[in-house]
Order: structure tokens, then sequence, then C-alpha cells
């Protein structure tokens, strides 16, 4: 426990119960997020190029729902490149940055994703021409028993690596056709020892993901530990004709739930499925 | 010098005095439970909502489950002291959760050892950064790591205590509330203690397995008890009918969750339409339900 953390948050709230509370909301992004990924840039802030959709409250903080939809059709001169997810208040605030193509047909990502405490969500759209556009939404903390780390992840650890494609309704030849893909894996965030019970355990998460259809690459990205575990994906892609849709997927670990200086490099895992439109 | 003595001594004991008895009943020879209200963890209540009691041998008492917060943890503690005068040995925890555990540390004494399922010290390394840092949050309670303790004594399948004249007998249970799930059964008045592997009037809580779980309620199913103390809700003594709605809930979690997988439904679609029919069933529902679909679902989706 941290009490030089905690008490000063205490602090905080007891003293500025509502009118400061928007302005704290702001204050490790302004203060920390954004100069370390955003550093001189300027960010639009608007619902024009996504938007972000997560529950009020996060019942089960191991398991959030998040959507990303994008209102914008992926064309070869104008298109989202990346989306980038942070959750401000988690011990590890990058979520996952998510690559697009034009050959995305459409740039949404849904996702599965831990929130620790209450804090703001957002995700950051970057397009073709290097403009950045920001949307966010609040999600309130669960109490009671839950915790973003599951009792259960021996399932996940036992078939490590299995993924299954899911298509979502019939194949449509030159349209963006939705897929899910689940990726077995613990995603554990790791544990620093604690004195208590002297366990150490290191954090072990998919770092890449890489979506190809006919080697042509749909989406790839670049994620963290506030992805749950068993990662869960939707995204779009474009088939021309009857091909194979290839994931790819590269894990690691690291000393620490939170530092990144020390990892060793993981496994790959491949899964192909063939689409017949 | 007497008088020195008696001031001493009086010092020494103050803090033990000053805390009220948790009221507690006893509901067969030697089985005193304590049964904690219907209410979500707050502010409040301060995360005392869980039943927790003891069992009274010749030699030892075993504590089982130890409270909320430290304060009610010092409470029950008094509330052995006065029923009887048979030191405790054990302090068993039934399982991870706050409402069940963060009462340890006040019976952290010489000769008292904390028993609890082998994979329990796990769970408390990987959620006890989260739970204390939510125990100030939430429940406004100020603890430290020192206050989460983890078992001397692992249960890796079952294990007997003797606490004189009586045999207690753990079992470790295979992942269903959680992982970690610890039972306790008294031979002497065939009374078992299930923790949170029942529910009773408030809602179950998924936070393990639930094909697991509904695994080892068809093994307690085929067995007969005379008292059963559940986690929350009252001691009952109809078994195995009073686990009847909890069988009935979990397995109608199962049943429209494969349902809604197979329509290609989401999780987020999921939590909003699976298992409604049992709301008026259940205290709290409102509260943990959406939790209970959402652990479920992530489950069930890598059955075929």
């Amino acid at each position: 426990m941290h009490y030089s953390k905690l008490l000063p948050a205490i602090f905080i709230t007891a003293l500025l119960p509502i009118a400061a509370s928007a302005a704290d909301e702001e204050t490790r992004w302004n203060t920390v997020l954004k100069p370390e990924f955003f550093a001189q840039q300027t960010l639009e802030e608007s619902d024009k190029v996504i938007t972000l959709e997560a529950p009020v409250r996060a019942e089960d903080p191991s398991l959030v729902p998040l959507k990303i939809t994008s209102k914008i059709k992926q064309s070869q001169d104008h298109y989202i490149k990346n989306i980038r997810v942070f959750v401000d208040n988690n011990p590890y605030p990058f979520v996952g940055e998510f690559d697009f193509t034009p050959e995305s047909g459409k740039a949404d990502i849904a996702m599965r994703i831990r929130v620790n405490t209450n804090s703001p969500i957002r995700a950051i759209a970057q397009m073709n021409d290097g403009s950045l556009t920001m949307t966010k939404t609040f999600v309130k903390a669960s109490g009671g028993c839950s915790a973003p780390i599951g009792t259960n992840s021996d399932d996940a650890m036992s078939r490590l690596g299995k993924m299954k494609f899911k298509m979502e309704g019939d194949v449509k030849v030159g349209e963006p056709n939705l897929v899910q893909l689940m990726i077995s894996h613990p995603n554990v965030t790791g544990m620093q020892m604690d004195q208590v019970t002297r366990f150490v355990k290191k954090s072990h998460f998919v770092k890449q993901l890489k979506v190809s259809f006919n080697d042509k690459t749909i989406l790839t990205a670049k994620t963290d530990i506030a992805i749950s575990s068993d990662p869960n994906f939707r995204f779009y892609f474009v088939p021309e004709k009857a091909g194979v849709l290839t994931a790819e997927v590269t894990d690691t670990s690291c000393e620490t739930p939170t530092d990144r200086t020390v990892c060793t490099k993981g496994n790959t895992y491949t899964e192909s499925v063939n689409i017949q439109p | 010098m007497r008088i020195l003595l008696l001031l001493t001594l009086f010092m020494v004991s103050a803090p033990t005095l000053a805390a009220t008895a948790l009221p507690v009943k006893e509901i067969t020879d030697g089985i005193y439970v304590h049964v904690g209200k219907h209410q979500f963890p707050d502010s409040k209540n301060h995360g005392e909502i869980a039943n927790l009691g003891f069992i009274v041998g010749q030699k030892c008492v075993a504590v089982i489950d130890s409270g909320g917060n430290p304060e009610q943890g010092l409470a029950l503690k008094q509330a052995v002291s006065e029923a009887t005068n048979t030191p405790i040995c054990y302090v068993i925890n039934t399982h991870v959760h706050p409402d069940h555990i963060y009462g340890n540390s006040a019976f952290k004494a010489p000769g008292v050892k904390f028993v609890g399922h082998h994979k329990l010290t796990a769970a408390m390394a990987a959620r006890g950064t989260y739970y204390l840092a939510k125990a100030a949050e939430q429940l406004e309670v100020n603890m430290s790591a020192a206050d989460l303790i983890a078992p001397d004594i692992e249960v890796k399948d079952s294990m007997k205590l003797d606490l004189g004249g009586r045999t207690l007998t753990l079992k470790a249970h295979a992942t269903a509330h959680t992982d970690n799930d610890l039972s306790v059964y008294d031979e002497k008045t065939h009374t078992i203690w299930l923790a949170d592997l029942l529910f009773t009037e408030h809602v179950p809580t998924l936070d393990g397995s639930l094909k697991g779980w509904l695994a080892e309620i068809a093994q307690l199913e085929q067995q007969s008890f005379r008292y059963v103390v559940p986690g929350h809700g009252d001691v009952v003594t109809d078994w195995p009918q009073s686990l009847q709605p909890q069988k009935h809930y979990l397995t109608l979690l199962q049943t429209e969750i494969r349902a809604a997988i197979k329509k290609g439904r989401h999780l987020e679609d999921a939590v909003k339409t699976v298992g409604y029919s049992e709301k008026n069933n259940w205290a709290l529902f409102d509260d943990y339900h959406r939790k209970n679909v959402s652990t479920a679902f992530a489950e069930l989706e890598w059955e075929d």
C-alpha cells in the first residue's frame, strides 16, 4: 500500500468534492499522458471521426466492453491510419494502438479492457494526413468483490495461443465485413512481490497483433495489459474474392506490471481461416 | 506493586475490551454464526456484509472468515471470548473476497494459524494492491498490506483440523465461486460451512467458473447435512432444498448465455438481456447480475 499516493487522493476528494472533479479528470492526461504520447501535437476534440462506447459503470472491471466506431469510409486517399486508446487512471494507461489500412474498409475496433478505477477513457484517431481527433468517455469503477484480475486464468493458460475467427453474418464481396477474433491468452498483469505473500509473477501479455487477408494487411495492433484476458477484437475487412484471413499474435513477459524496460521475447501464434463469400 | 501489575494488565487488554462483541447465534452445539446484511459493500457498512463465525472445540476455536475490516475482526474476536475461554488456534479464510478476509489482522497472535485454499496466496497477491486501494476509496477503511495475512496452512485437497472433541474437515474445491473456495465440515453436528459456495436470498456472485460451480453444486446436492452455513443469507436446515434457487439461477445463466453465443450476440448485448427473469428473486440483483453474465460469457464462449 502506497500511503504516500493514497493519502493526497483522499485529501483532495474530501476537500474538493464536486467543483474540482472535472478538472481533476484531465490532470493525468494533461500532465503525463499527452506530453508523453502527443508532445507538441494538436488534438481536436470531437466525435466527427470516431465515437467511443463503454458502459457508464464497469460492472466487471476485468471485462469492460469498448467499441470504437468510425464515421469515415476507408479509401486510398482518405483514411484513418491509427487509433490509440488510453485509460488515464490505470496503472499502465496505454491500452493499445490499432493501425488500419484502406483495405480495412472501416476503421472500427471493439475490444474488452481492464478498468481499475474511475477514469476517462479516450481514443485518438490519426488520419493519413496526420491530423488527430480525440473522443472520450468516463467509466466509473465498480465496487464489491470484483477486480481487474479474474481469479481463473488456468483455462486461458491451458489453451494458450488458441484463436478463433467468427464472421458476423454472411461474407459479402467488395464490402466491409465484420469479423471477431478471439485469442486465448491469460494476459496477466503480473504481481509485484509484497512482504505478506512473498509472491512474484511476471506479466505475460499479447504485445502485437497482425491480421491480413490474402497477405494484405488489414489491422496491426500494439497492445498491453489493459486488454482483458482472452483478448477479443472485432474489426472490418474487405474481401474482393475468396481467400485466407490470417492472424498472427506475439506475446511477451516483463519483470513488473508497469515497467517495460526489462521484457523477454515471447512466442508467436498464428491462425488462418478460409473465407468463401 | 500489585496495583501496578493490575494497571499493566488493564492497559494491555484495553483495546480488546473496547471492542463491542459482534452479534452471533449458536446455531448448534459450539457453532456460532453472525449473519451479515444484504448490502453492497460501501462507505456506510465499511464492508461488513458477510456471514462470519467460529466453531468451539475442547482445545481450540476455529474462526471461519474474519470480517470485512480489521475492526469487525476485533468485534468477532470479542464475540469468541464472550462465548468461550478456549483459545483461538485457527483462522480459516474461505476465499479471497474482502468481506471475508479483511478482519485477519485482528486475530494475528502467537499460536494462531491462518488456513486457506492452496490458491489463496496467489489470489491475495494478484488482487491485494487493488483491493487495498478500494478499501480506502469505497469502504473508507484504512488498511495496509500487513492486514492481508496469507495462509500459514494451505489446503491442497482436504485436511482435518482437530479442535479437541470435534474434527473439522476442510475441503479445497475446484474453481467455482472463485478459484480458492474452501468449505468446512463439522462431523459432530453434520454442519457444513459452505461460505460463498452457497448464497441464499443474496444473488450469487460469480468470480471463478460457472461450469465449475455447477459441478460443485451437483456434488454437494448428493450429500446430506443438518445445518448449512452460506456466505450470505440465513443458515439453512432443509438441504438440498435451499440450494435450488442458486442452482436454478446459475443454470439459467448457462442456458441463456449459450443461446446468445449461438446467435452471435456479443458480451455487451448479453449483459442486457440474459437472466432478467430472475430479477425479483434476489437481493442485490442489480449490483451483481451483469458482472455474473460477463464472467460466464467469457468462459462459455470458448466451449466449442
